[in-house]
C-alpha cells in the first residue's frame, strides 16, 4: 500500500475471520494487511467466496455472531475497532463510516419516503432540527445529480428507477459527512450506462470531500478505472496489492494475470479467440490451510508452494508468491 | 451467406398495462416492429439497457409469448400457432441464473434427459447414452449423473443447462445473459465452450447480454435495442469499429476496459431511461441524445442501410434535413 508519511485513516494488520462449521473451521479471511488514507480509493477485487465482502463487514462490525474476528490491528481514525464497544460501533456506523450495498432496493425501507430516510440518517447522529436535516437532504440529492430534489423527498423508493435509488443511497451515505465509505458492488445491479454515471459520481464526491473509499467488486474494468490502490483477493488472502497502474501495468501474481486473461479485452483480445481460463476450482478453506491457496490451479506451482509464502516486490506493489518474479519469466510474455 | 435459421419480420409485442387501480389500460410496446435475421452458425448479439425488450423478444422466440403482430420464421416456416413442442426441438434456451433454472430435486441425469422424455425420443438405454455423450461435450464427468444441482458450482450448473439445451440437437439457442451470474474465471470457460459447440454443430445463437466486451468477443452480428426497436444492426466489426447511432456510441463508451488511468467515461446519457408506457415522441432516443434537434422530436427516423446492416437515425438518412454525410460518432 501507499507508504505515506501521514497516518492512515484505516489500518488493518492480520485480519482473520474464522467461521466454525460442523465439518471444521472455515478460514474465510486469513490474515490480511492494508492501509487506507483519506481521499484514497482502495478496490478489493476477487471472485465469489474470496472473503472480500466479509472483510468489509468485519470493519463495520456487522459480522454474524458466530464468525470469529481477530486482528493484530484494526484501527480506524485512532480507534481500535476490535476493542470498541457496541455503543461505540453504533456511533461510527452511518456516521463516520458509511456503507453502500449492491442492491439499492434492499438498503432502502420501502415503507418510508426518501426524505424520511435521509433525514433520519442525519438526526440519528447529529443534534439538528428536522429543517436543517431536510435542507441537507435536498443539498445532497442535488449533489448526486437528482433533479427536482425537494419534490423527491416525498417519494417512496419504488417510485424511483434503479439508478436513482442508488443515487439516493449514496446521498444517504454522505449525510453525516463520513470519513470512510465502504461500497460493496455498488453498480453490479445497474445498467452499464448508469454504472459509469454512478461510478464517476462516487469518485468525484470522494475526491471532493476527501473521503476514503473501499470499493469491493469482481469487475476488473471498474477496478482499473476507479482505484488508487488495488488489492487482489483469493481464498481469503490478499495475493497482490499496489497502485492500480502497477498492478494492471505489471501484474505479478499468477492469479492476477490469470484473471486478466479470462476477460475479453476490446482491442486486445482477438474477436472469437479462445479466452484464457483458470482451471480447477477454489480450494476448501475448511481445516488447516497451508501454503499458497492458489497452487492447485497455478501453472507454476512447485513443491515450495506448500510452505509459507514469502512476500515479494517493493512497496507499494507487493505480491505473495514463492517465485520472486511471480513466474513472469516462466510465462515468457507480458500478461 | 448461409440460409437464415431464424427470421423475424415486423414482430411486435404490446402489453396492456393498467396504471393504478382505476386507470385505463395503456399500451406498452415492449417489442416494436422488429425485423432480424439469424443465420446458421451465426451469433447475433442483442444489447440494450434493462427494459428495452430484449427478454420479451427471447420469450417470443421460445414460443412462451405470442407476438401481437409480425412473423417468426424458422427455416422459412412460420412458427406462430405451431406446436410449442415442435418448436422446442429447434430452439432451446440457456438462462442467466443456473441456480434457479435447474430443478433442485432432480438429479443431473434427470434434468439433462428431460427433453428426450418429453419428446418421447428413444428408450431408457439410448437416452442414458445420449446424456453421457452430451455431458462429455460440455466437459462434465459421468460421475455427476446422479448428483443434484446443489452439489455443483455455478459454472458446472451452467454446463448442465447447456447440456440440457443441446441434447435435442437444436439449430438455435437463445442465450439470455448466460454468464452474468458467473465468476470471471468461470465465465471465460463457458464462453469458450459456447464458441466451440457452435463451431462443432453449426449452431446459431441469439446472445443477449449487457456486457459489451463479451458480445464483441462472441458475436458475429450485433443488434442494438432501444425501447423495443432495433436502432442499429451490423456485423460485429462494423458496429464496434464504426458505430453510427449515438446510442450505440454511448453504450460502447460505457464499457470499462481494465486500463488504469483512463478514468470513467462520460456516456453523455444525462436523462434516465424513458418510461416505455410513455415513450418520447419522434425518435425515442432524442431526450438523451447529444445531437437531437426539433426534427428528432417531431419525426421518428426510418431505417437506413449502413455498412453491414441498418441504422435508425436522422443523421444518417440522406432524405432527412439533418443528414450529415460526414457524420461519424
Amino acid at each position: 500500500m501507499t507508504q505515506d508519511k501521514s497516518k492512515p485513516l484505516l489500518s488493518v494488520r492480520g485480519l482473520t475471520l474464522d467461521i466454525p462449521l460442523a465439518s471444521g473451521v472455515l478460514h474465510a479471511v486469513r490474515g490480511i494487511d492494508f492501509d487506507l488514507h483519506s481521499g484514497k480509493t482502495l478496490c478489493i477485487v476477487g471472485e465469489s467466496g474470496s472473503g472480500k465482502s466479509l472483510t468489509s463487514l468485519a470493519i463495520m462490525g456487522l459480522l454474524d455472531k458466530n464468525i470469529k474476528r481477530s486482528a493484530d490491528r484494526l484501527e480506524f481514525g485512532g480507534i481500535e475497532l476490535t476493542k470498541a464497544s457496541n455503543r461505540q460501533m453504533r456511533s461510527l456506523r452511518g456516521n463516520r463510516i458509511a456503507m453502500i450495498f449492491q442492491e439499492p432496493m434492499t438498503s432502502l425501507n420501502p415503507a418510508y419516503t426518501i426524505g424520511d430516510q435521509l433525514i433520519e440518517a442525519l438526526k440519528l447522529h447529529r443534534n439538528v432540527s428536522r429543517e436543517v436535516a431536510r435542507a441537507r437532504a435536498v443539498e445532497l440529492l442535488e449533489k448526486v445529480g437528482i433533479t427536482a430534489a425537494a419534490s423527491r423527498l416525498g417519494q417512496y423508493p419504488h417510485q424511483l428507477s434503479g439508478g436513482l435509488r442508488q443515487r439516493v443511497v449514496i446521498a444517504m451515505a454522505l449525510m453525516c459527512e463520513p470519513e470512510l465509505i465502504i461500497a460493496d458492488e455498488p453498480t453490479t445491479a445497474l445498467d452499464v450506462t448508469i454504472q459509469a454515471q454512478i461510478l464517476s459520481l462516487l469518485v468525484d464526491l470522494t475526491k471532493q470531500m476527501n473521503v476514503a473509499m473501499i470499493l469491493i467488486t469482481h469487475d476488473l474494468g471498474v477496478v482499473a478505472r476507479v482505484a488508487d490502490d488495488v488489492g487482489v483477493m483469493y481464498a481469503g488472502a490478499l495475493v497482490e496489492t499496489g497502485p492500480a497502474a502497477h498492478v494492471f501495468g505489471k501484474p505479478m501474481h499468477p492469479y492476477t494475470r490469470g484473471l486478466l486473461r479470462c476477460i475479453p479485452q476490446p482491442g486486445k483480445t482477438a474477436r472469437g479467440a479462445e479466452l484464457g481460463t483458470i482451471p480447477g476450482i477454489v480450494p476448501s478453506l475448511v481445516g488447516d490451510v497451508q501454503g499458497c491457496a492458489f497452487r492447485t490451479r497455478c501453472p507454476h506451482a512447485v513443491e515450495a508452494c506448500r510452505n509459507a509464502i514469502p512476500s515479494h516486490g517493493a512497496p507499494p506493489h507487493q505480491f505473495a508468491c514463492v517465485h520472486p518474479d511471480g513466474a513472469r519469466a516462466a510465462e515468457g510474455e507480458l500478461a | 451467406m448461409t440460409a437464415p435459421a431464424l427470421e423475424l419480420k415486423n414482430v411486435a409485442k404490446t402489453y396492456r398495462v393498467r396504471q393504478g387501480l382505476f386507470g385505463k389500460p395503456k399500451p406498452l410496446k415492449a417489442v416494436n416492429d422488429v425485423s432480424l435475421t439469424l443465420r446458421k452458425g451465426e451469433v447475433l448479439g442483442l444489447v440494450g439497457e434493462s427494459g428495452c425488450g430484449k427478454s420479451t423478444l427471447a420469450k417470443i422466440l421460445l414460443g412462451l409469448e405470442p407476438p401481437t403482430a409480425g412473423e417468426v420464421l424458422v427455416d422459412g416456416q412460420a412458427i406462430i400457432g405451431q406446436d410449442r413442442l415442435a418448436l422446442a426441438r429447434r430452439i432451446q434456451p440457456i438462462f442467466q441464473d443456473p441456480y434457479s433454472s435447474l430443478n433442485p430435486r432432480k438429479t443431473i441425469a434427470d434434468i439433462v434427459s428431460l427433453p428426450l422424455r418429453v419428446h418421447s425420443i428413444g428408450d431408457a438405454k439410448s437416452r442414458d447414452k445420449a446424456v453421457r455423450e452430451t455431458l462429455e461435450l460440455v466437459g462434465l464427468p459421468a460421475r455427476v449423473l446422479n448428483t443434484y444441482p446443489s452439489q455443483m458450482s455455478g459454472g458446472q450448473r451452467q454446463r448442465v443447462a447447456i447440456a440440457r439445451a443441446l441434447i435435442m440437437r437444436p439449430e438455435i439457442i437463445i442465450c439470455d445473459e448466460p454468464t452474468s451470474a458467473l465468476d470471471v474465471s468461470v465465465q471465460s470457460q463457458i464462453l469458450n465452450l459456447l464458441n466451440a459447440l457452435r463451431a462443432e454443430f453449426g449452431l446459431a445463437y441469439l446472445f443477449i447480454s449487457h456486457d459489451l466486451a463479451v458480445v464483441e468477443h462472441l458475436a458475429t452480428r450485433v443488434a442494438v435495442m432501444y425501447l423495443g426497436r432495433i436502432v442499429e444492426e451490423a456485423d460485429v466489426a462494423d458496429l464496434f469499429d464504426a458505430p453510427r447511432h449515438p446510442y450505440t456510441r454511448a453504450l460502447l463508451n460505457s464499457v470499462l476496459t481494465p486500463e488504469p488511468g483512463l478514468g470513467i467515461p462520460d456516456t453523455q446519457l444525462g436523462a434516465a431511461y424513458p418510461n416505455p408506457i410513455n415513450p418520447p415522441s419522434g425518435c425515442h432516443f432524442h431526450p438523451r441524445c447529444p445531437f437531437a434537434t426539433d426534427h428528432c422530436k417531431a419525426q421518428a427516423p426510418r431505417a437506413v442501410p449502413r455498412a453491414g446492416g441498418h441504422v435508425e437515425c436522422h443523421l444518417h438518412d440522406p432524405q432527412s434535413p439533418m443528414y450529415r454525410a460526414d457524420f461519424t460518432v
